[in-house]
């Protein structure tokens, strides 16, 4: 397994990791993984314990990751570390990163100095994300912290 | 350099962002070559960029946000009509513009030629949100209660790489608008923005969510009557939120915002967004009127002046050309501003393609937005081009002058002003030419006086069920089908996008192409046999209901 940071925030690798119905036996666990269609805000009585949240891309095109990283981020103020896997594109890099995701597991083949340049291709966004961010002239525009 | 009229004038900041997304296309294009993309992983990133693969060739979508241009930006699309695809474009129901034979490998060089004008193809296609279309008459009509180019040019910016929305269940449209009279069809959108000005001076909006054509057509339904502009972003945010979480994705047909909002019921959805609005950070979302008046500082606003006697010169030459009063009657629109006038340019001549230009054309619109209008030209969701501001004195000269390019037909709202989606020709998903038929009804009722006798009527063709033509919403819809091998049209009747927005009904059995041409001319005779004095199309349908019609168009079938 390789794995790509987004950020400053160092990947761990966790020994067990198990899914959401195992999570409330398993009272030791400190890495979960989120299945697609789970809604975050039922990890709301382990965010204390959780030290990984693992999201994974059954498809690139499924969007719903941005989401629930989102969620977990902005709602949850979830302060550990967040995982995409699964079919995720280099292309993706700087969306995974902005919705809050600080890691990917490489698919199989990938090149790392593509998910690199992928990563800081843009020199602003036109919107707020959750990266820390100052506004670039006036309007929208934002540079964030990368 | 001079800062545009009408649109948001680009800084270095915004150049160098083109720039990097043209630079990440080129990589991308020679990813899918050597292999490393799939096709399956390419496309929806094609996409992305306004590229589609057709029948015959690939096809590229430009963005014309708000639909508003610049003279020079036409020029632009003039060049690349010669250059890269056969001398015509084709201006879209979308106010945006496609070139329908583009080759793959000069993609790159014709992105770049448009960021040099400040243009793009960004999200024109795929599952994000699409190019923002506005009111072709903003900022002119004197109906008008906001400029509704500020905020669409605001949504254009937050929706554009948005990081959370990129990757949607499916297509996602929004409109938005700042007249009461609706003339951007919002409740046909996945969400539809009518803005007006609100007490405290800023603006205020109501906000109408899961309208859209298609397979299944669906009137939108209001979410929120008076959302403020601090709040419009992280509205927007929370509705496009609870639509990515939910939104179907195991069925394409099922996956747009209409279907989520039908499921759950309006209400349902709106308390769902309103539990996201009281999770989010809504200072952190928050649209300060700083952002809005820096935004609103980058569009350039006409001087207007003109003599006293503007109106009168324009009377005057109304009573002594009855074809230029003709034109003036169909073809403009109330200015807010006395001695102006907004003045519709039909590309829907007699016969021809229906929102097709000719890079002459494109050059001479150019120069005439110049000349008449502050280098500025809309595109309408019809498919028409607006000069949005001519002194009334200097209507003539401007009519004179599209004569002589042949763009001067008379029919702005009326039967000859046929919306037609490309149809058969170009789409692979098509059952039916829709071109042809929308050439012989513009034929059939060619002649600019029987037109203004018939008054207000549209006619909108569909090549198939995807409903790009908008059938559903024209006063006389007509929908391809294939029987057994053939090209038959199926009539609607009574669809309407505008106030009072519905959707039409099946008149009776599809017709082949010439028996349905037929068919309209009897049902728009019987019409003309039947009406009120005053009433147009829509009303006698309203107030007779559609079985004089039905009788007409099957009389000798």
């Amino acid at each position: 397994m390789r794995l790509f940071e987004l950020g400053e925030r160092t990947a761990k690798v966790h020994e067990s990791l198990v899914t959401l119905p195992e999570l409330a036996e398993n009272t030791d666990v400190r890495a979960v993984l989120l299945d697609i269609a789970d809604d975050p805000a039922a990890l709301k009585p382990y965010l204390n314990r959780l030290e990984l949240v693992v999201l994974r891309f059954p498809i690139f095109r499924d969007g719903r990751i941005f989401t629930q990283a989102r969620e977990l981020r902005e709602y949850l103020r979830f302060s550990g570390e967040i995982r995409a896997e699964g079919h995720v594109l280099p292309d993706q890099a700087a969306f995974l990163k902005r919705c809050g995701v600080d890691s990917v597991v490489l698919p199989e083949g990938s090149d790392p100095e593509l998910w690199e340049r992928q990563l800081h291709r843009f020199p602003v966004a036109y919107q707020r994300s959750v990266l820390p961010s100052r506004p670039v002239g006036a309007g929208l525009r934002v540079e964030e912290e990368t | 350099m001079s800062v545009p009229v009408g649109h948001y004038q680009y800084d270095q900041v915004d150049r160098d962002f083109l720039e990097a997304r043209i630079a990440e296309f080129s990589e991308q294009v020679a990813r899918r070559i050597d292999g490393s993309l799939s096709e399956d992983e390419f496309k929806p990133l094609r996409l992305m960029n306004g590229l589609y693969l057709q029948l015959h060739a690939y096809m590229l979508r430009i963005a014309i946000p708000y639909g508003t241009i610049d003279s020079k930006q036409m020029r632009m699309f003039a060049h690349i009509a010669r250059r890269y695809d056969r001398d015509y474009g084709h201006f879209t129901t979308r106010q945006n513009i496609q070139f329908n034979w583009i080759k793959l490998e000069e993609t790159p060089d014709i992105l770049r030629d448009l960021a040099s004008v400040d243009m793009h193809a960004i999200q024109t296609s795929g599952n994000c949100i699409r190019n923002v279309t506005s009111d072709e008459f903003a900022g002119a009509a004197a109906d008008e209660l906001v400029d509704p180019r500020i905020h669409a040019e605001i949504l254009r910016q937050w929706s554009t790489l948005h990081p959370e929305f990129t990757f949607l269940p499916r297509k996602f449209k929004i409109a938005i608008s700042g007249s009461p009279h609706d003339r951007v069809a919002a409740r046909f959108h996945d969400i539809g923005i009518l803005a007006r000005p609100g007490d405290d001076g800023r603006t205020v909006f109501r906000i109408f969510v899961g309208g859209g054509l298609g397979r299944t057509p669906i009137i939108g339904q209001e979410i929120f009557d008076a959302v403020p502009e601090e709040r419009l972003l992280a509205t927007l945010e929370a509705i496009v939120r609870v639509y990515n979480a939910h939104g179907r994705r195991d069925n394409i047909y099922k996956a747009r915002i209409k279907i989520l909002v039908q499921a759950l019921g309006i209400d349902a959805y709106r308390e769902a967004v309103e539990a996201e609005l009281a999770q989010m950070d809504l200072e952190h979302y928050r649209l300060t009127p700083e952002m809005v008046d820096a935004i609103q500082a980058r569009f350039a606003v006409p001087e207007l002046s003109a003599p006293d006697n503007a109106a009168q010169e324009l009377a005057s030459k109304r009573r002594e050309n009855p074809e230029f009063d003709l034109w003036v009657r169909s073809n403009t629109h109330p200015h807010r501003e006395a001695g102006h006038i907004i003045a519709v340019v039909s590309l829907k001549p007699a016969g021809g393609i229906p929102g097709d230009a000719t890079s002459a054309q494109m050059d001479r619109l150019a120069d005439l937005a110049d000349e008449y209008s502050f280098g500025e030209l809309r595109i309408t969701h019809l498919q028409n081009i607006v000069l949005g501001h001519v002194r009334q004195d200097r209507l003539y000269a401007l009519w004179s002058s599209l004569k002589e390019v042949d763009l001067a037909s008379a029919n702005i709202g009326l039967i000859g002003d046929i919306v037609a989606c490309p149809g058969l020709d170009y789409c692979a998903l098509a059952n039916a030419r829709s071109i042809p038929i929308a050439q012989k009804l513009g034929a059939r009722f060619g002649d600019a006086s029987l037109q203004a006798e018939i008054g207000a009527l549209r006619i909108n063709i569909s090549g198939c069920i995807n409903a790009c033509g908008h059938h559903h919403a024209g006063h006389i819809g007509l929908l391809g089908v294939d029987k057994r091998g053939e090209e038959f049209f199926q009539i609607t009747l009574g669809g309407r996008a505008e106030n009072g927005a519905s959707i039409g009904t099946i008149l009776g059995p599809a017709l082949p192409e010439d028996d349905t041409v037929d068919a309209i001319a009897r049902l728009v005779d019987r019409y003309l046999g039947i009406r009120q004095k005053g009433e147009t199309f829509l009303d006698t349908l309203d107030r007779l209901g559609d079985a004089p019609f039905k009788e007409a168009a099957y009389e000798t079938v």
